[in-house]
């Protein structure tokens, strides 16, 4: 039975809009050339500009805009890849594997998701600059290689996909627990792992403060490339909108293609926190 | 037969350690340590280009203290938390319970609330500070249409600027904060609705005495996740700010937070020692909010 309250859908309908409305202003701003979008009333519909703007964005040469795109696709992929595989070893530990120190270690995990690590930027600043990492891809991606939240999540999910008689009937086979991970475990973890992908992925696209912080002119990710355009050098509005679309766009496809696996993550994530 | 029986065994015994040690060792050298060590930075002078300059005890945290600037980013801060989080809340939940009744489309209706929260946080500064410009912005321009003849300069004043920044917060996080809470609403026995119905319970009081209830611990958790992202709140002023010394937070300071001031002393001010007090102070204050947050909405239960 589906409810008939036509308010409820007038509700929701209204919501649609508010949370779409600012990104459709973003699409109607980047296909406006600049005098259109300082006037009044402001358009409201498509103008003929897009492919324009877009293009003065990749021309622009001080924020390096195509090269930011692939900085970020790099910085999120390596990311991603090694968060999915350093938590899926780690929690099909904590799922299923018997060791000293077990429920304190996981207890840990638990915690550094509820720490704001953010506040430790100094430090890591003073770290990089040692290392001499400081304003290149590296220092924005190796503090992401792993994540408490991660390990988690693929615990929780290990506990229930993958039965103890397996992982036992595998041992009497004589196999190492190396050998059980990659053959048994890994492939029982994959609609996990892929939600969990999905998810870092997104955070490290979106990722702004740290990366502002350390990266130099030469190696901008997009977030960064977009505070530069925006940064008042450049009071170039249809500009900054068509590079923001650009900016956005492959995430929103991402969000598109995969949304119900997305959402299935983020609510699962919830109940079990 | 013997040798490999052996090795098997150690190797069982050790896999789990092995396992586990990536997320330790890296959460080690590039989380747990730069927290902790922040906490001794901000006992010294030390300067972003010459280093530590020597001890100086509380020096930082006396001088804090009387930082009318940090009073200021700091009253910024939890004002436009408290502004963003209240409404946010409340609006999540009637979100949830919406989403929670039997609806056509399920799944594009989620998708629809989860949009925002895909978009970045610099590309929602960007956009809102277009949106809340002073003269063409499309709400000055709306609001002119209900009476409202002069233009706000939302930028200008401080509450005006918070509320921009506050819905630019609500607008990304209110959605998913609603899925979160319409999952705990899921496990929710569909009985005790069906029987408070029977009782004649209105829908405001099930809301209130089925709904709030059993979300508690969910509520819980999504007001301290608030809090922590709240507290640490930057990138939306910065790019609402724009502009060459956008750190700043608006040309009194009157939008700008805490993490924008820790900046704003480490990197502009070169001062590494006292942003790390900032740091550590900021740090203690979420641990204090997020306490604060669990004892307030235990209440809530004993109210009922």
């Amino acid at each position: 039975m589906k409810t008939k309250n036509p308010l409820l859908y007038v509700g929701l309908i209204a919501t649609l809009i508010f949370s779409a409305g600012p990104l459709y202003f973003m699409l109607v701003m980047a296909s406006r050339a600049n005098d259109e979008i300082v006037s009044l009333p402001p358009p409201l519909w498509l103008g003929g500009n897009l492919f324009s703007n877009i293009d003065r964005v990749f021309a622009n040469e001080d924020v390096l805009f195509g090269q930011a795109l692939l900085n970020s696709l790099l910085v999120a992929t390596v990311a991603t890849v090694c968060v999915v595989v350093t938590s899926s070893l780690a929690g099909f530990a904590f799922a299923k594997l018997k060791f000293r120190g077990r429920n304190a270690m996981l207890l840990f995990v638990i915690g550094t998701m509820m720490v704001p690590v953010q506040l430790g930027l100094i430090p890591l600043y003073m770290l990089m600059t040692k290392l001499g990492l400081n304003g290149g891809l590296e220092s924005v991606t190796l503090p992401f290689i792993v994540a408490g939240f991660g390990v988690f999540m693929m615990r929780q999910f290990a506990e229930q996909a993958i039965p103890d008689e397996m992982i036992e009937a595998a041992r009497v086979d004589g196999a190492s627990t190396f050998r059980i991970f990659f053959s048994i475990v890994f492939p029982a973890l994959r609609p996990a792992a892929a939600v969990l992908g999905l998810l870092t992925f997104m955070e490290r696209w979106n990722d702004f403060l740290w990366p502002f912080l350390t990266l130099d002119a030469e190696h901008p990710t997009v977030q960064v490339a977009l505070s530069r355009l925006s940064s008042g050098y450049y009071s170039d509005q249809s500009l900054i909108m068509a590079g923001t679309l650009v900016g956005t766009l492959p995430l929103v496809v991402v969000f598109i293609v995969f949304g119900r696996q997305i959402i299935g993550g983020i609510m699962e994530g919830g109940l079990k926190a | 037969m013997r040798i490999r029986d052996r090795f098997a065994k150690t190797e069982a015994r050790v896999a789990p350690y092995a396992f586990v040690s990536p997320f330790f060792i890296i959460f080690a050298i590039f989380g747990l340590f730069p927290l902790i060590y922040t906490a001794w930075v901000s006992l010294h002078d030390w300067s972003l280009l010459a280093g530590d300059q020597g001890f100086v005890g509380l020096d930082n945290y006396r001088e804090l203290m009387h930082d009318a600037d940090f009073w200021r980013a700091l009253t910024n801060t939890v004002g436009i938390f408290l502004m963003a989080t209240i409404p946010q809340l409340i609006l999540a939940t009637v979100l949830a319970q919406v989403l929670n009744s039997r609806l056509r489309g399920r799944t594009f209706w989620r998708m629809g609330v989860l949009l925002p929260n895909v978009t970045s946080v610099a590309a929602v500064g960007i956009i809102f500070g277009l949106i809340f410009a002073r003269d063409y912005g499309i709400v000055n321009w709306a609001l002119g249409h209900v009476g409202l003849d002069n233009p706000i300069d939302w930028q200008g004043h401080r509450w005006s600027s918070w509320l921009a920044i506050s819905v630019m917060v609500d607008w990304r996080w209110t959605g998913y904060n609603a899925l979160i809470l319409l999952a705990s609403l899921q496990s929710v026995p569909k009985e005790l609705y069906e029987a408070a119905r029977i009782d004649g319970a209105s829908a405001w009081r099930q809301f209130w005495s089925i709904t709030v209830p059993m979300l508690r611990p969910t509520i819980i958790f999504v007001t301290i996740v608030a809090t922590i992202g709240g507290i640490q709140l930057f990138t939306e002023p910065l790019l609402f700010g724009s502009g060459v010394n956008a750190i700043a937070g608006g040309t009194t300071g009157q939008f700008q937070t805490v993490a924008m001031y820790l900046v704003q002393q480490a990197f502009t001010g070169q001062r590494f020692g006292y942003a790390s007090t900032v740091a550590w102070v900021l740090f203690l204050l979420i641990a204090v909010f997020a306490a604060i947050n669990v004892v307030l909405l235990r209440r809530i239960k004993s109210v009922n």
